[in-house]
């Protein structure tokens, strides 16, 4: 029934002491603002890394050749040599569900047109690459599988190739010496930007496999094969059939290492974005710790406001006041500093972030549930921190508060 | 019981506790104020006069004996209920005022009514306190923070806030302590004029000319009732201040008295 009251009496109060207002809610403002802010940064570079992840290609498996070890070497992973061209077609064969399956090598070499060079990756990779990894061409078409089977000298190239051979000329249709190989290019790339590991995904050549091997690279083995399922829910499924696949076509004896690395996107995805995870976290716990400063200032300044008002508490009893007035009345304002603050701070740290995104090329993502988390908590910071100072003035004598200088 | 008493003290005592010492302040005094009366409550420092003063006032609750204000015996309530009856039925003057600083006279004023039980709207809080303001001669001052009114007008704030919510009786404490002698006797004349309203006055002074203003003088010592006395020669204010006047006016023509 006084609650009404308690607000105008809470409100003129705070009104009577704009500067400290404005300072202590200052402490909540830079609090959340930073919360607001970092988490953002945070949940930003995580989205981006989640965006690169997607565009490795939807319900994409890969299996990598395994490792091997000679006079001591150890290769690293493809380095085995224990894939092989009749893996992948067995794949695309048994496995049920596989919407794709590219053939993968990998080199890296100088190429030439005219009177440019550059030293790029080429990929070799079968004709279904483009959709597994959801990858349009911006200009020309796609080499096709009459290509690979032929292995014809054909090729398309990613925008950071083009602009650095061809510069602002149009690449489609010229002829692009690859270790003096002519190669015809069909296409250009729309561009990736860059991958998870920050490697220039629009640096490369992409061809046949086919033609990769027998005019680039050599060899016959492959380093990985891509390949994509069509429905999401038979990922699980379809890795552990290519696991039983290989190991069946490799000779592995039950109780045996595989020869090669199975890894589907969603585990990718998971070990990238676990650093991102980390990074917001940390970042938030930061900014939290200068929100519980913030509202520790809050304390500070209620503790010494209740002095300071000691005898404004005394008359204020002394005309009728209860403890719990007063009580409700510090509080009051306590949460009120600290919510508008909140709010203040909430919008300061979407100003930041947008000002970080269009500066420092930062992503940034503000959710709303940061937004409702930051602002819940900065009330609680205020409820929390302005209650003690409420009861030390609730519990006033009303005689020694009138009578305190 | 009721002889028109607003106020009536039964043998009240006292004692404040300071670690094993047990210290009386006030050691059984009995009182009737009636309703329009105006009472000055005089004694030097450490007569218990403040002490009965807090107990009058329901700011302190006394240790035995009974005290019935407005005919209900408020002896043993707790806290919240002695400041609902504060709210009601007393208002207070102080000495230094006791004002709310950077705060209008209006919400000075308006004060004891936000914690009244009767919500009132801020138009309804404002035609209030401006029609107190205006009948202790305060019009076109509502909207002055303490700090730009005289001690005199400042005083007159306070005994506005005292008399707004329609209280059984007024206590002032020393309510000239802070003033000069010309506004003292203004703030008197205030208080005259109430209590020919029929407000009841109760005030601690220890200035035997402001107590003379009021009708009747009670003396303590000892945290008894030295002597309790009608007024016999009262002061009336508006006379003192047409004397003041007149007397200045002839030292402004050099033909003062000395």
């Amino acid at each position: 029934m006084r609650v009404g009251s308690t607000f105008n009496v809470a409100f003129r109060a705070l009104r009577r002491n704009k500067l400290r207002s404005v300072l202590t809610a200052l402490g909540i403002i830079i609090g959340v603002g930073a919360v607001i802010a970092m988490v953002g940064i945070g949940n930003g570079a995580k989205a981006q890394v989640e965006a690169q992840i997607a565009s490795l290609g939807q319900n994409v498996i890969l299996i990598f050749s395994g490792s091997t070890t000679s006079s001591g070497i150890r290769t690293g992973w493809g380095g085995a040599g224990t894939l092989k061209i009749e893996d992948a077609e067995a794949i695309r064969r048994e496995v049920p569900g596989v919407a794709g399956v590219s053939e993968e090598v990998v080199s890296t070499t100088q190429v030439a047109a005219g009177n440019q060079n550059w030293f790029t990756r080429i990929y070799g990779e079968s004709a279904d690459y483009f959709d597994i990894r959801q990858w349009p061409l911006a200009d020309g078409a796609p080499f096709t599988p009459q290509d690979v089977r032929s292995a014809n000298k054909v090729c398309v190239i990613g925008r950071t190739t083009a602009t650095q051979i061809y510069g602002n000329e149009d690449p489609v249709g010229q002829i692009l010496r690859i270790k003096e190989v002519p190669f015809t290019i069909t296409g250009v790339l729309t561009p990736k930007g860059l991958s998870p590991q920050g490697v220039d995904q629009d640096d490369i050549v992409i061809m046949p496999y086919t033609s990769a091997m027998k005019r680039v690279i050599g060899g016959t083995n492959l380093r990985n094969i891509n390949v994509q399922i069509g429905d999401a829910r038979q990922v699980e499924a379809a890795q552990q059939q290519i696991i039983a696949l290989l190991r069946q076509r490799h000779n592995i004896r039950p109780g045996r290492d595989d020869d090669f690395t199975v890894r589907n996107q969603q585990e990718i995805a998971e070990a990238a974005t676990a650093t991102s995870r980390v990074m917001t976290l940390l970042l938030g716990a930061i900014a939290g710790v200068s929100l519980v400063v913030g509202g520790i200032g809050i304390m500070n300044i209620m503790l010494v406001s209740v002095t300071e008002r000691t005898r404004e508490i005394g008359v204020r009893m002394a005309v009728g006041a209860h403890g719990t007035d007063i009580l409700t009345q510090f509080l009051i304002e306590a949460v009120t500093l600290s919510s508008v603050g909140g709010v203040i701070g909430i919008i300061c740290g979407i100003g930041a972030s947008r000002i970080l995104s269009a500066y420092a090329h930062w992503p940034t993502l503000i959710s709303l549930s940061s937004i409702l988390i930051a602002f819940l908590f900065s009330a609680a910071v205020g409820v929390f921190f302005g209650f003690y100072p409420a009861r030390q003035a609730a519990r006033l004598d009303p005689i020694e508060a009138l009578r305190y200088e | 019981m009721n002889n028109g008493a607003v106020v009536k003290l039964i043998d009240v005592h006292k004692v404040y506790r300071t670690g094993e010492m047990e210290v009386p302040a006030v050691r059984g005094v009995s009182l009737d104020i009636r309703r329009a009366e105006f009472v000055a409550l005089m004694g030097a420092s450490g007569s218990g006069k403040s002490t009965l003063m807090n107990i009058l006032g329901c700011l302190d609750r006394p240790t035995s004996g009974r005290y019935f204000l407005d005919d209900a015996d408020v002896s043993g309530l707790d806290r919240d209920r002695l400041a609902d009856i504060r709210n009601r039925k007393i208002g207070f003057v102080f000495q230094n005022f006791n004002l709310l600083p950077r705060t209008s006279a209006r919400e000075n004023v308006e004060l004891p009514l936000l914690y009244n039980v009767q919500r009132l709207t801020n138009a309804q809080l404002r035609e209030k306190a401006d029609r107190v303001l205006a009948s202790v001669g305060l019009v076109g001052r509502e909207d002055h923070h303490p700090s730009q009114l005289s001690g005199g007008q400042q005083q007159r704030v306070a005994i506005a806030r005292a008399l707004i919510n329609d209280p059984e009786v007024v206590l002032a404490d020393e309510p000239t302590g802070n003033l000069d002698s010309r506004t003292s006797i203004e703030i008197m004349g205030i208080f005259q004029q109430l209590n020919e309203r029929g407000i009841t006055i109760v005030m601690v002074t220890h200035e035997q000319d402001i107590a003379s203003y009021a009708q009747r003088n009670v003396v303590m010592r000892d945290g008894i009732v030295l002597s309790d006395r009608v007024v016999t020669q009262r002061s009336a204010a508006e006379a003192e201040l047409e004397k003041a006047a007149r007397s200045t006016s002839e030292e402004d023509r050099g033909v003062g008295p000395h």
